[in-house]
């Protein structure tokens, strides 16, 4: 290597520096609202000045092909960032597979350029890199189908299930401690991709909807940790740094989501999150239920001084954030103190339920976490809950035979009515009978969200229906 | 590249890396953990500087090929990643104008 070509080295090295430095910056000034804007421009910077330094790397003879590919990326990755709030979960599995697939066809490539010549601990961090990126691959394309209802949501499990994954990841396994001793072994290299694309398939199918905040963070963190295994096999800090910073998150929201589920960390890393099975759920018969129409809710909520609303995914399936936002207006020209209480898996991902109320115009102050507003039900006159069910559910507390016993809960049946907007009283997704619904304190409004919300507004006087 | 004390250097990095990851992510807001996700998506395809240099060294046609499909596949992580992620954060309004952020209730 000549002096000349060192000194442009440093360059693209420094270059790097930099980008590593905003990345974090980026990550960092993510704690607020009020900076998290700051955070895109010094991401997109240093994403910016990373490719440059790139395209200064002497090896380069081919631009026009490159550049041909980075137009391409952009023409998909410009609807791709213009989905509707809604399908956001199903937009970033899919924006994890496309990492993935990035960083295993960059592992693959390398592993055909360099085999035999492959030292033994880079033949183990490049294995490790393509059966993390394959299994990422199939497994959120399968997350993405799942949440775009295109596949079965219904999880789907068979006897001996975890037998049979950990016997496919074990095989993939034995292919790579085959190819460590011998990199020279080219033909089993798309055997051992092969295991890793059918084992993220398995990995997925037998994980229901509700679960899905959980398995997205999950495959984030997979993501980015062979994006890191990648920065090792290429020497590259800069991929190390960020594949390092994207893990981390991935493992840090993934634990805070089986936490809000009460489900072991062990029990999230190893994927074993089949779906809660109850069949006790139908043997209830019709207990009583006091129910009340529009005007007579209207009537109580305008009373009120203090509501607390509940959204639950159900809210945006039946879209009626907007006529939530009405709700809020009209209560809060009244007088009325509303806030509204966020459980951690409320959604289809970490922190939907923010971003779909945020599209609603609802200013973010009054989004106040599960920890911060439980304290808050006892003093509270009307809580009113909308689409959500299992995370009202106080059979949490109290019930040590309930599937989800000891899973924390929104405490709304502390409050000194309890409304509940819901279509009919068949039992949620997971199955599991709410017994907030028999309360004497709770009131069923019977219908759809969007309609009935939008009848309270009209008695409220609000709205422009 | 390849010798060992490189490969140390980067399980430096990579561990040092992890323990500012954690400390900064632990910070972020839960109000934004879905921007959160899509920003460190966007950033996670800074992959796309290794599937760049495999296009543009074009050794094989095979290291190629899948460079190609590897840029494409990571630049639309970046431009749909960013864009994603302004959209979002452009919807999050305070109700007072000169509002503390609601992020102090997670800052230690």
């Amino acid at each position: 290597m000549t002096a000349e070509f060192a000194g442009g080295q440093v360059v693209i090295e420094l270059l790097y520096l930099i980008a590593s430095v905003l990345f974090i910056f980026s990550l960092k000034w993510m704690s607020s609202p009020t900076t998290a804007r700051h955070g895109i421009w010094a991401g997109e910077i240093g994403m910016v000045l990373a490719i440059c330094g790139t395209l200064l790397h002497h090896g380069i003879v081919d631009y026009k092909l490159i550049g041909i590919a980075l137009v391409l990326g952009t023409i998909i990755g410009v609807p791709l960032g213009n989905v509707a709030m809604t399908a956001v979960p199903q937009r970033t599995a899919l924006s994890h597979a496309f990492g993935a697939l990035c960083v295993t066809l960059v592992g693959s490539a390398e592993f055909y350029l360099r085999s035999p010549g492959i030292s033994r601990f880079m033949m183990a961090v490049l294995s490790l890199e393509v059966i993390l990126g394959g299994l990422t691959v199939t497994g959120s394309l399968m997350a993405a189908g799942k949440l775009q209802e295109i596949l079965p949501q219904r999880p789907l499990t068979y006897k001996g299930q975890n037998l049979v994954n950990f016997a496919l990841l074990a095989g993939a396994v034995v292919i790579a401690i085959t190819l460590v001793r011998n990199p020279g072994a080219q033909s089993l290299f798309p055997f051992m991709i092969l295991i890793a694309l059918a084992f993220g398939v398995l990995l997925i199918i037998p994980i229901g909807g509700a679960d899905m905040p959980t398995v997205i963070s999950l495959l984030n963190g997979y993501a980015g940790l062979s994006a890191a295994a990648m920065g090792f096999v290429l020497g590259s800090k800069l991929l190390i740094i960020a594949g390092a910073l994207d893990g981390s998150s991935g493992l840090i929201l993934s634990i805070i989501m089986s936490k809000a589920m009460n489900r072991s960390f062990t029990n999230v890393l190893f994927g074993a999150f089949g779906q809660v099975q109850t069949s006790h759920a139908a043997a209830e018969e019709a207990k009583p239920v006091r129910s009340a129409t529009p005007e007579e809710a209207a009537a109580i909520l305008s009373a009120a001084n203090r509501v607390i609303v509940v959204p639950g995914y159900g809210m945006a399936v039946a879209q009626a954030q907007h006529k939530v936002r009405e709700l809020y207006d009209a209560l809060t020209k009244r007088g009325v103190d509303v806030r509204f209480a966020i459980h951690p898996v409320a959604g289809r991902m970490p922190g939907h339920m923010n971003v779909l109320l945020a599209e609603a115009d609802i200013p973010y102050d009054r989004l106040i976490e599960m920890d911060e507003i439980n304290g808050d039900f006892p003093q509270t006159d009307v809580a009113l809950v909308i689409g959500a069910n299992d995370v009202t559910n106080p059979a949490a507390r109290s019930d040590a035979t309930s599937p989800i016993y000891g899973m924390p809960i929104l405490d709304v049946d502390k409050s000194h009515t309890v409304m509940v907007i819901k279509r009919s009283m068949n039992p949620g997704f997971a199955g599991i009978d709410n017994p907030l619904y028999y309360l004497d304190n709770t009131l069923m409004l019977f219908g759809d969200a969007k309609a009935f919300v939008g009848g309270i507004v009209r008695e409220l006087g609000g709205g422009h229906s | 590249m390849n010798t060992s004390s490189n490969l140390i250097d980067a399980l430096f990095i990579f561990v040092l890396a992890c323990f500012i990851g954690f400390e900064v992510i632990r910070r972020v807001s839960p109000l934004l953990h879905t921007p959160l996700m899509s920003l460190t998506n966007a950033l996670d395809a800074i992959a796309v500087v290794g599937a760049i240099v495999l296009v543009g060294e074009h050794k094989s046609t095979l290291s190629a090929v899948f460079g190609f499909i590897a840029v494409v596949a990571a630049t639309s992580n970046i431009v749909g990643g960013f864009f994603i992620t302004d959209r979002m954060l452009k919807m999050f309004k305070s109700s007072r104008p000169a509002a503390k952020p609601a992020a102090d209730s997670v800052a230690k």
